[in-house]
């Protein structure tokens, strides 16, 4: 099976999506000449000309808001942000108008927009560059938000979000760009709104996404030597959630540990604690607990940073927390 | 100026190049992480546009900042310090190389959001008018920030309020890798900010002399309380967007173009006839600079990071 890299498994899907229907197009700064900032959408515009590839200026809420325009004129477009911290430039053509626009005018205007966005912390580069947002866009209904971990769900899952119909905030890792996978040929699009169980487990079940869900990974690696067998949930889309195969995975093992990369107030993992006590709250042996982000703006020196971001030894140690409880 | 002030000049000038020639060995070797985006080349813009300035003015810029920090008198040491992510860095390590500040000397940040800084430099020209005060307020920013929206809205505000600002762009031709041409539809920068109520004049930012002339007029309009200008330094970045462009983007032909333009070379021969000063004042003033770099890189590698539990402390003055 071939093995891509994140990076490439991304631009083997616009390729493809690019080359499958003539309504997909590209843009963003620096996406053609420069072949993206990230080198995601590099060949794309030798490929398909700059009708189909376009750079555009420094001007994110025009991007965003373009692309709303673009959508209501029938195209499927697919724009990136050159990294998610400046979606919050473009938040409001987001929230208000990308969000909102198909339910306020009553079902008549689907918004088949992808928005790509790089992010995530680890380079060093301050509280500017390192966001992670993904608990404040998935907040809003209307938008969905995926977050792939491997190359081939990121592969199938942008494929996946192109063809939607409705706008998809579609997540990327900075960390995981040169990450390696085997990507089958031919890969059909994956269905959004599905999480997958990576590694079965027995005693507890660690949930992740993006590249929280590798580290959960290694954490389960690591726990073996404790010999607690962890189950690991990958979610992959963040909005619409698969709380059944959640909720499943905790009914069973009836422990969790939920792993993110944002901010603990108001993040992704207070809401899957919230969604888990709904659905099985009976069958838990232990409080779920929470692994995040250290809640301070990102750092910019080295260890300091590296401190405030969830790693493998943090996730095993809340699980054997967890599992002693 | 007279034959002190132009040596001054040239130090400062010296001092930001050797700067940001040891930050980009120390970047390679590891010492410092991050993106970093060096200023080598455009010295003159920041030199002169600041020569005006009193200590009592503002002063803010985007991510490309080493240099503001140095000209306004920050201790090379605490810039250093801060690009390593140590405690005694001017941010205490924890804004790093694009978000600079230093609250002593009136310079307000180092933003890498491009633009963002537009309408915080409004804020400031609003605060000094709100005091009745004379000061100023100089803001840098790239010409890619000239296609942000809320760029416009602030250039908007500052004329309409007649707020005390020099708003300086550094045309330096590129945005990461996209040129003027092609990314913006009114390509004479000045001429796109001259329609919100304010003077706005292309300038040589290769010359230091005529940014200065410039820089003192818009200045002197401001603290006569007549309003903003608008400057557009006509400059060139020699290295990549950051550490981490090879610029291929760019010929060969044209880098070479505007390093035989080179502000540093050009300037010191100026002086060197108008006032002649002899080489040895130079190479004295040459290894001047030698030493406060390897002082400040010695502060640096002395120092240590913040501990987590210091840097809690830090997200709220009144937790
Ligand atoms: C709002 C926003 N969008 C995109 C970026 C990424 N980015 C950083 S620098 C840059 C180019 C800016 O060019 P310019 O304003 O001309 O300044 P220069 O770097 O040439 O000094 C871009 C696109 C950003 N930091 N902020």
């Amino acid at each position: 099976m071939p093995v891509l890299t994140y990076r490439e498994a991304l631009n083997q899907a616009l390729r493809e999506e690019l080359a499958r229907d003539p309504d997909v197009l590209l843009f963003g700064e620096d996406v053609a000449e420069y072949g993206g900032s990230f080198k995601v959408t590099q060949g794309l515009l030798q490929e398909f000309g700059p009708r189909r590839v376009l750079d555009t200026p420094i001007s994110e809420a025009a991007i965003v808001g373009t692309a709303v325009g673009l959508a209501l004129g029938g195209l499927r477009p697919v724009a990136e942000l050159m990294t998610v911290n400046f979606a919050l430039v473009a938040f409001d053509q987001i929230v208000n108008h990308l969000a909102k626009m198909y339910f306020m005018f009553g079902g008549q205007c689907p918004m088949p927009v992808t928005i790509r966005a790089p992010g995530g912390g680890g380079h060093q580069l301050g509280a500017q560059h390192s966001h992670s947002l993904e608990a404040v866009f998935s907040h809003f209904p209307g938008l969905k938000v995926v977050y792939p971990s491997t190359p081939r769900t990121a592969k199938a899952l942008l494929l996946a979000a192109i063809r939607d119909d409705d706008p998809v905030l579609f997540l990327e890792h900075e960390g995981l760009y040169n990450d390696k996978g085997e990507v089958p040929e031919g890969l059909e699009p994956l269905p959004l709104g599905r999480a997958e169980v990576v590694r079965p487990g027995e005693d507890v079940t660690l949930v992740g996404y993006g590249r929280m869900a590798r580290l959960a990974l290694e954490a389960a690696e690591a726990l073996e030597a404790d010999e607690i067998s962890a189950e690991v949930v990958d979610l992959l889309s963040l909005r619409p959630l698969d709380w059944d195969t959640v909720a499943a995975s905790v009914a069973r093992t009836r422990r969790a540990v939920v792993v993110e990369e944002c901010w603990p107030r108001c993040g992704i993992g207070a809401d899957l604690v919230a969604g888990l006590c709904d659905r099985v709250f009976w069958e838990l042996e232990a409080p779920i607990v929470r692994v995040s982000g250290e809640d301070i703006p990102a750092p910019y020196a080295r260890e300091l940073e590296q401190a405030c971001i969830p790693d493998p030894a943090k996730i095993a140690a809340a699980a054997r927390r967890v599992v002693d409880a | 100026m007279n034959r002190q002030e132009v040596l001054r000049a040239y130090r400062q000038m010296r001092l930001a190049r050797a700067f940001e020639t040891k930050v980009a060995e120390l970047y390679q070797k590891g010492r410092m992480g991050g993106f970093s985006h060096l200023y080598t080349g455009e010295e003159a813009v920041a030199v002169g546009a600041l020569w005006p300035l009193r200590p009592d003015d503002h002063v803010l810029g985007s991510y490309r900042d080493h240099v503001y920090l140095l000209v306004r008198g920050t201790d090379p040491g605490a810039v250093m310090a801060e690009l390593y992510g140590h405690s005694d860095g001017c941010c205490k390590g924890l804004g790093g190389s694009m978000h600079l500040y230093d609250r002593e000397r009136n310079f307000h940040g180092g933003y890498a959001i491009v633009a963002g800084e537009c309408p915080v430099a409004v804020g400031l020209g609003l605060s000094v008018k709100y005091r009745e005060g004379d000061q100023v307020v100089v803001c840098f920013f790239g010409d890619g920030a000239t296609n942000q929206g809320v760029y416009h809205e602030a250039l908007n505000m500052a004329g309409l309020w007649k707020l005390p600002i020099v708003f300086v762009c550094e045309n330096n031709e590129y945005a990461i890798g996209t040129s003027v041409e092609r990314s913006s539809a009114e390509r004479n920068l000045a001429r796109k900010a001259s329609v919100y109520g304010m003077p706005a004049e292309a300038v040589d930012g290769m010359d230091f002399f005529k940014m200065v002339s410039a820089a003192e007029r818009a200045v002197a309009r401001a603290r006569r309380g007549e309003g903003p200008t608008f400057i557009e330094a006509r400059c060139y970045r020699y290295r990549g967007h950051s550490m981490s462009d090879p610029a291929t983007y760019r010929s060969k032909e044209e880098v070479e173009f505007w390093r035989g333009r080179d502000v540093l070379e050009k300037l010191r021969g100026q002086i060197r006839h108008d006032f002649e000063v002899p080489d040895e004042e130079f190479d004295g003033l040459d290894a001047e600079v030698r030493e406060a770099i390897e002082a400040a890189v010695a502060v640096a590698e002395a120092g240590r990071e913040l501990s987590l539990e210091e840097a809690r402390k830090l997200v709220y003055v009144r937790p």
